[in-house]
């Protein structure tokens, strides 16, 4: 097992495609057959495409159309799209204090668990004492422990301190969850640092800090931002956090949508509209950093 | 080995880098330092609640009495638990297997394709949307009404491209006692007729405008040879059993004719909603509207019922992480050393058998990566769950770690929520036990 997976590719990205040479004769019967393959794969991307699209032109419509006629007449007639629902769920405040509290969660739980993960990752890389291969056993063992099993008890610790229903508890639990992740990948990246630049550093009279702010920090960037996107999409996203320990002043987005769901075919303007916001700054952040969001997807397979 | 090594990408000396180096001087009590924040939350929000939850697990609800290993009975027994373990082990069974055969297949077909990046770029975007959102895309599109879910409107339409739809759904006889309608659905007129009488045929129950095209003005039929008549539209308002200027007639209503109960002809209206039935031979017939002229539409399937709502909750998943495995898939592809393709192709193997015997097996360690990540994703199944199924049918679709925020917060049963999460946490040992070896492999 191991031989194979050192044989993954070092750069991974989405354009992995290998470009064999091959005979003229297979190269042809390869020409034919790639057509169908072609087709096969538009039809598919189609697939994975429409559901998304629904949701858009859903939300551009208004809702006597929803109601009585699929989002796919609008193809048609386009002249019913209008941003009014989008007009109507700005001009709600539960709406846009939410989206808010979206925005003052996902970020700080994104800098911090790259503050506090990047420090610890540091340590276990490069600095030696007893225990520490135990300590990195003990974090990757903690990569897969299911939320579920720390609701309760932190619950019950807000209770006491007064977190509960604070957009600080919704955070400190993100990053506390996001922690074993956060060492993992980023130890793994620190310690393919090369030996000499961090012992040069430490020639010239570097503090053990300022070579890590000076050194490690800049080196792992790559890694930092593979982190960084991954943390802040699975915060941006989270539905089952904040539903235990936000309330309605700390609510996110997606707990204030959810209060729409019961009656799902009269709400459609708002959940289409509402949800496509939402997803808006992630599908900007998947498309713009796309290769290190793979590269953190890659590394994150334990998640 | 161990980890993807996706995170070492592009780190300077990669290969040196495994073994972890140790800087001269740095200490532990430096080291404790920099660890401490981290090591502070994993305990309290990780580790504590283990144990914690254990604990709470052998009490009762309101958490004041000890009762042993109750909960964890009541988690087997109770059968709305035991529904969502059954669901969760459908998914575990299922989800993951289906995955990654789909990204494996994706990832294969996309090697050599020249816009393979924008396919996957495609397929992986998914993994960026939310779950929440995902689930109203899904709601959406398996909506039952077939005129705003794409699903049933699909559905509905093969259907009727198979079977065509009837012409009058939902129209009725003027007078029953003339037309009665039979448990089929048909109409059949009360009396009978001889084999050169007119029979003119009033319905009503339909709106004028829901007419085909091609309706004309009804008109009697005068009476000559054959059994002839009319079906027309007898619309509420005009002189009731009358045909009435501006009253259509009902073209393509198929009429059988009646003898003793056997169909001896079978006929179908004109535009003016005249039919002629000539040359029967002379006797007493009945006249038969057959139930296709009229029942009600096909609205397509029902996806959120009891059986289809976790296959269906399934599907939206398979759509969200099949990018995901293809694109794990496609970097372990990537790293097969061509040379061992290539010998298999000139010893004469096919495709199908270099895929088979030469690409599967080099692949299996990724394969069983991705397989595992992805049974970890499922046992914590959760928004999906609860954003695509409807509260009618919730507790149907339900899955374990549902279940368990559900008796925690919902039903305010701590103790057996608690046991549920331990439950949970012993899916997923085994998973971390594999994890572990995978990394001390790789150390």
């Amino acid at each position: 097992m191991a031989t194979a997976t050192e044989t993954l590719d070092p750069t991974p990205d989405l354009n992995t495609s290998g470009t064999p040479s091959r005979s003229i004769a297979t190269r042809i019967a390869g020409r034919l057959g790639q057509g169908t393959v072609q087709v096969i794969l538009i039809v598919i991307a189609v697939f994975w495409l429409v559901p998304v699209f629904g949701l858009l032109i859903s939300s551009l419509r208004p809702d006597t159309a929803n109601s009585s006629s699929g989002w796919w007449t609008a193809l048609t007639a386009p002249s019913q799209l209008t941003l009014e629902n989008y007009a109507n769920l700005l001009g709600e405040s539960t709406i846009t204090s939410s989206l808010i509290n979206t925005v003052l969660i996902s970020v700080p739980a994104t800098v911090l668990v790259v503050l506090i993960g990047a420090l610890a990752a540091y340590a276990l890389a490069w600095i030696d004492f007893p225990g520490r291969d135990w300590v990195m056993i003990g974090v990757v063992g903690l990569l897969v422990v299911p939320i579920q099993i720390a609701l309760i008890p932190i619950a019950k610790f807000y209770g006491a301190t007064g977190l509960f229903g604070t957009i600080t508890g919704v955070v400190l639990f993100h990053v506390a969850f996001g922690l074993p992740f956060a060492v993992f990948l980023l130890r793994n990246y620190f310690s393919g640092i090369p030996r000499d630049l961090l012992e040069a550093a430490r020639m010239d009279g570097g503090t053990e800090w300022s070579i890590f702010r000076r050194v490690v920090l800049p080196i792992g960037l790559p890694a930092i931002a593979s982190l960084s996107i991954f943390q802040f999409l699975w915060v941006w996203n989270d539905l089952l956090v904040a539903l235990v320990f936000a309330d309605p002043d700390s609510q996110p987005i997606t707990i204030a949508l959810r209060g729409q769901l019961r009656q799902f075919g009269s709400n459609i303007d708002i959940l289409a509209s509402g949800s496509f916001i939402s997803i808006i700054i992630p599908l900007i952040v998947f498309f713009s950093f796309q290769r290190y969001f793979v590269q953190g997807v890659l590394a994150g397979s334990t998640k | 080995m161990g980890v993807p090594r996706g995170a070492d990408a592009g780190s300077p000396t990669p290969d040196e880098g495994r073994r972890t180096g140790v800087l001269s001087g740095g200490s532990p009590r430096l080291a404790l330092v920099f660890l401490l924040p981290a090591l502070a939350l994993l305990l309290l929000f990780l580790i504590y609640p283990i144990f914690s939850s254990a604990i709470r697990s052998t009490y009762d609800a309101a958490g004041d009495r000890f009762v042993g290993l109750d909960n964890y009975v009541q988690a087997f027994t109770d059968p709305q638990t035991l529904l969502s373990l059954r669901n969760t082990a459908i998914w575990v069974i299922v989800a993951p297997a289906v995955v990654t055969t789909v990204g494996l297949l994706f990832a294969v077909l996309t090697e050599r394709i020249r816009w393979a990046t924008a396919f996957r770029l495609v397929v992986f975007m998914p993994i960026a949307i939310s779950l929440f959102a995902s689930g109203i895309i899904f709601r959406l599109v398996y909506d039952q009404e077939p005129e705003r879910g794409l699903a049933n409107a699909i559905t509905v339409s093969v259907h009727d491209a198979f079977s065509s739809p009837s012409l009058y759904p939902g129209a009725r006889p003027r007078d029953p006692a003339t037309l009665t309608p039979d448990p089929s659905g048909a109409l059949v007129t009360g009396r009978t007729f001889g084999a050169n009488d007119v029979a003119p045929l009033a319905i009503t129950g339909l709106a004028p405008d829901k007419l085909p095209e091609g309706a004309v003005q009804a008109v009697q039929p005068e009476p000559g040879p054959g059994l002839r008549g009319l079906v027309w539209l007898d619309v509420g308002g005009g002189t009731e059993r009358v045909i009435d200027p501006g009253e259509r007639g009902m073209p393509g209503v198929v009429l059988q004719v009646l003898r003793d109960n056997a169909t001896v002809a079978t006929m179908t209206t004109g535009n003016d909603g005249r039919y002629v039935v000539p040359d029967l031979p002379p006797g007493d017939y009945k006249i038969r509207l057959a139930e296709n002229n009229f029942t009600a539409p096909f609205r397509g399937i029902n996806w959120f019922t009891g059986t289809l709502v976790t296959p269906v909750i399934i599907s939206a998943w398979i759509w969200i992480m099949a990018g995901f495995a293809m694109t794990f898939i496609a970097a372990g592809l990537a790293a097969i050393p061509r040379d061992a393709l290539e010998a298999a192709r000139v010893d004469g193997a096919t495709e199908w058998q270099v895929f088979r015997r030469v690409t599967v097996p080099l692949l299996s360690p990724v394969l069983l990566v991705v397989f595992v990540t992805l049974v970890i994703t499922v046992l914590k199944i959760f928004d999906l769950v609860l954003v695509m199924a409807p509260g009618s049918v919730l507790p149907e679709a339900n899955v374990l770690a549902l279940q368990m925020w559900q008796v925690s917060f919902g039903g305010n049963d701590p103790g057996l929520g608690s046991a549920l999460g331990i439950l949970l946490f012993l899916l997923v040992l085994p998973a971390m036990i594999f994890n572990i070896r995978r990394f001390r492999g790789d150390q």
